[in-house]
């Protein structure tokens, strides 16, 4: 690993050093919320912004990187997870977040989700979920409600929509899978911390609306508390602001994957919080971790491959 | 066909020749590729040039005893360097006569091939595979061939219990008595081919070695004698394919990512066993389109990474290799070309990718091609490709194929260099000012900033950008920075040399190639110039850009044609007019590049070409009167 190099080591960072371009979402987006979550979660951690990685696909959600004061890379529709990936190999020093849509995620990028879910590589990766594709305008996803009209399913989306936790949960050696929202702001925050913390592929799906094609999808969840159900546990988020609107509590502990899978099936509320975490899983990285070689260790070994191919 | 050879030891007859070409084909899994590299290495450490190629079934595991299952091995023994297969095989150990039958159904045997083969079939107690046997014999009587039975299997059953296992070992013995092979280096080569097996596999091994050595001396009434000689510099020998991972190691490059396919991925089962004592890893991806996503990721964090396909993978990594080109971020892409389209001939020779290479990708995506043309060359080019990859901020393709990724033969050790490898990564401060694309507005070229570095925090992206990296759709700035990406290559093509002709530079007929064929272009050449014709071959490693001056090199001939492997339509074929004519691709370049009417002569046989075909070719298409 190179040594990271602190320019400025007495250097505290405002909030406001973290933002880069000004953002060009539409008013109220949900993508604001989690803009100022992230923001506020580099300045509170003190990361240093050249250390620091935003990887994206490609869809609304996916100018994240733009919108930071930090490295970018704005890659490819789906194929963010394989760039983060390359980038967390080469340079594990390196803090990386990724940024999807739910698009991105699971429907052109679903290979490398199930993947990236499996090889645990360490960086946070948010799925910004408001179950539509809007940069495009109103085509159905994969996370769409089923009969929702959307332009590419004018009658009602037909199929019962994906849901990704059950999908993160099924996979071999997931190791940190959570659910937030853009409308519970310090539950979006702390969950967000969580998996910041948390060593291993960080898996968060942040539900939020499109204001112009799904400000509606959640509308029951948002106008009636008691929809929701907030995953409490001190190995979890804790957001004491949040306990007394969401009178429905659940104690769950985040190292129980039955119960999470079981969390994760259940439609007919929305549970918020972490519902598991294991940080023994390995970590693809540190697996493949090897020592690095100078140049004339190089062609010392190089010159012994050699003899092994003499004439 | 003649009798089989008799018990009575009488001198052998020596037959000496510059050349010889022995094939050892089986079923699948009967161990005769082992043979083959045994005695092909064996014979270059000998001092004889060597060329060796599989011969490998498309299954896994096809039925025993069909035609379909042949597998083996050829080795063209030489006195000099040998470049190429060659046109026929002169000897064949074959395991029965099914596999026979194949090599002689696609004409590899010469007319007066010695054909040693396993004769228990003849005396089946199976009614049915004695008929298949008296078809066989009967089949192959149409040529001139020397038909020597040998009860392989009963004389092995004689020292060991299940002759399936050994009997390769056996027909060693029989090559190394033929061949003269020193028969200590054989037993050196068996050590080390059975490394990680017991000594009793090892002496069971050399046992029947000797059983095969002791009935060759018995009862082949000939011998083969190829001149050696010592090399002067010291040989290593290895497939296209193994050289492409050293060369990568002597890069410096640390990460190669991969998806398996055929026939690519044995360079990652070498680097695989290697790579991580050289600090590097090899990423099996979960698909091709990861594969190079990953090798982009950590190219753009630090130093240049490789991504390694055949034809299908490209196609599906062609969005990526795109965002390499527009976000100028380095990346050395290696296919091992196969036949084509769709999954085609997984496992056989083919330069048909050479158009989607150079163009394949959507938008405008100028970016560099190279195609090693020896197995040397594969070692080599993967040195270039990284340096060019990061001087020019872009994408290197470096084509290779089948022919390369199998053949085995000897080439001078390299005399490895440091410098040949990456910088370590340079993690100081951006320059006051330094944008993420300074462009050059001469050149295009531009010094690139990794993450890591302080004041430089920016945005890589795939939209169009200006020298910002920032998001930029207005017309000028596209126009720009479009020429900019251009630029790059009509840069290096002003660095590069013109490529030397083979042969007198001027002349009835050039013949220009790529890739893997030069060696059998360039000996139908040299049998073309014996026979009076004047003819030249022109061979080019840089496909975009293509190597500079080459319209004063054609012009020196009354006729330019290319000769490659890839499908084009011939002239008085039905339908086929000079318009809509689908021509060979490096024509295709050649023409546009220089506005000669460059003809082409392409076949896809599933096998490389030989060297008669392409003077067949040659003779056919001299400009008229201009052949004497």
């Amino acid at each position: 690993m190179l040594p990271v190099l602190d320019q400025n080591e007495d250097h505290h960072y405002e909030m406001s050093e973290y933002e880069g371009a000004r953002a060009r979402w539409c008013p109220g987006c949900g993508d604001h919320s989690v803009l100022t979550a992230v923001q506020r979660l580099l300045a509170a951690e003190q990361l240093i912004p050249e250390q620091t990685m935003f990887v994206s696909g490609i869809g609304c959600s996916s100018r994240f990187p733009h919108y930071m004061k930090t490295y970018g890379f704005h890659g490819l529709h789906g194929r963010a997870l394989p760039v983060a990936t390359g980038i967390k190999l080469h340079r594990p020093e390196l803090t990386v977040f990724v940024a999807m849509g739910d698009g991105d995620c699971t429907s052109i990028g679903a290979g490398h989700w199930l993947h990236a879910v499996r090889y645990n590589v360490d960086m946070t990766a948010m799925m910004l979920d408001n179950g539509i594709y809007g940069l495009t305008k109103n085509q159905t996803s994969p996370t769409t409600p089923q009969g929702f009209k959307s332009n590419t399913q004018p009658f009602g989306s037909i199929l019962p929509p994906l849901n990704p936790l059950e999908v993160v949960l099924g996979i071999t050696n997931a190791s940190f899978v959570a659910q937030t929202a853009e409308w519970a702001p310090s539950h979006l925050y702390a969950t967000l911390r969580a998996a910041y913390k948390h060593k291993g592929f960080s898996f968060v799906r942040i539900l939020q609306r499109c204001p112009v094609y799904t400000p509606s999808i959640f509308q029951r969840a948002v106008q009636d508390p008691d929809r929701i159900q907030l995953l409490v546990h001190d190995d979890g988020v804790v957001t004491p602001d949040l306990e007394k609107l969401y009178k429905s509590q659940l104690h769950h502990d985040p190292r129980d994957l039955a119960a999470a899978r079981h969390l994760a099936e259940q439609t007919d509320r929305i549970t918020l919080g972490v519902l598991f975490k294991d940080s023994s899983k390995p970590r693809y990285e540190e697996t493949r971790r090897v020592a690095p070689r100078t140049p004339a260790e190089r062609v010392a070994l190089l010159e012994k491959e050699f003899a092994r191919y003499a004439v | 066909m003649s009798a089989s050879a008799t018990a009575a030891p009488a001198p052998p007859k020596v037959l000496r020749v510059p050349e010889h070409t022995v094939e050892i084909v089986s079923d699948s899994g009967e161990g005769a590729q082992k043979c083959g590299q045994i005695f092909g290495a064996v014979s270059a450490k000998m001092g004889n040039g060597v060329w060796t190629v599989e011969l490998i079934p498309a299954e896994i595991q096809p039925p025993p005893r069909v035609p379909e299952g042949a597998s083996g091995n050829r080795i063209r023994l030489g006195e000099h360097t040998v470049t190429n297969w060659g046109d026929h095989t002169h000897l064949v150990i074959a395991f029965n006569e099914q596999v026979l039958l194949a090599r002689h159904r696609v004409d590899a045997l010469a007319d007066d091939a010695v054909l040693l083969i396993e004769d228990k079939w003849a005396r089946s107690e199976d009614a049915d595979i004695v008929a298949q046997w008296n078809a066989a014999m009967k089949e192959l009587s149409g040529k001139h061939y020397r038909i020597i039975p040998v009860a392989m299997e009963d004389e092995c059953l004689t020292i060991v219990d299940n002759p399936k296992k050994g009997k390769n070992m056996y027909a060693l013995g029989l090559l190394a008595r033929i061949y003269g092979r020193d028969m200590e280096l054989i037993k050196a080569q068996i050590a080390h081919a059975f490394r990680k097996k017991s000594e009793e596999v090892y002496n069971q091994n050399v046992a029947l070695l000797e059983l095969g050595y002791h009935w060759a001396e018995d009862n082949i009434d000939f011998r083969v004698e190829i001149p050696t000689h010592a090399a002067e510099k010291p040989l290593v020998v290895m497939n296209g394919n193994e050289a492409i991972g050293m060369g990568a190691m002597a890069a410096g490059m640390e990460l190669c990512a991969m998806y398996p396919i055929t026939p690519a991925t044995s360079v990652t089962h070498y680097l695989s066993e290697v790579f991580e004592k050289f600090g590097g890893v090899v990423h099996q991806a979960e698909d091709e389109i990861a594969a190079a996503g990953v090798a982009i990721g950590a190219s753009y964090a630090g130093k240049v990474a490789f991504t390694i396909t055949s034809g299908p993978g490209m196609a599906l990594k062609t969005e990526f290799l795109g965002l390499a080109v527009m976000t100028e971020t380095p990346l050395v892409l290696v296919n091992v070309q196969r036949g084509g389209p769709s999954t085609g001939l997984p496992t056989k020779v083919e330069q048909s990718d050479l158009l989607a290479a150079v163009f394949g990708q959507t938008g405008d995506a100028p970016h560099i091609v190279m195609a090693p043309a020896t197995i040397e060359e594969c070692f080599h080019i993967m040195v270039t490709a990284r340096r060019l990859a990061e001087a020019f901020r872009t994408l290197v393709m470096v084509m290779t194929d089948a022919n390369l990724a199998t053949g085995v033969s000897p080439y001078p050790k390299p005399e490895l260099d440091e410098k040949w490898q990456a910088a370590a990564l340079d993690l100081a401060p951006v320059k006051d000012g330094q944008k993420p694309y300074d462009w050059n507005p001469q050149t295009g070229l531009s010094e690139r900033i990794i993450p890591g570095r302080p004041g430089g925090m920016f945005t890589l992206t795939g939209l169009a950008h200006d020298d910002r990296s920032k998001v930029a759709y207005s017309s000028d700035i596209h126009q720009h920075s479009s020429a900019m990406r251009s630029r790059k290559i009509a840069v290096l093509q002003s660095l590069l040399k013109p490529p030397t002709v083979y042969g007198d530079d001027s002349g009835d007929l050039l013949v220009v190639g790529w890739g893997s064929t030069k060696g059998a272009i360039e000996e139908a050449v040299d049998r073309a110039r014996k026979d009076g014709l004047k003819v030249s071959a022109l061979h080019l490693r840089f496909l975009s850009p293509l190597e500079p001056g080459l319209k004063e090199i054609f012009r020196k001939f009354r006729k330019v044609m290319t000769v490659e492997i890839n499908y084009s339509d011939e002239t008085g074929d039905p339908y086929v007019t000079e318009e809509n004519r689908r021509r060979g691709q490096l024509s295709i370049l050649l023409r546009n590049a220089t506005l000669v009417d460059v003809d082409c002569w392409g076949r896809v046989p599933g096998e490389p070409l030989r060297p008669m075909s392409i003077l067949e070719a040659i003779r056919g298409r001299m400009p008229r009167g201009g052949a004497k």
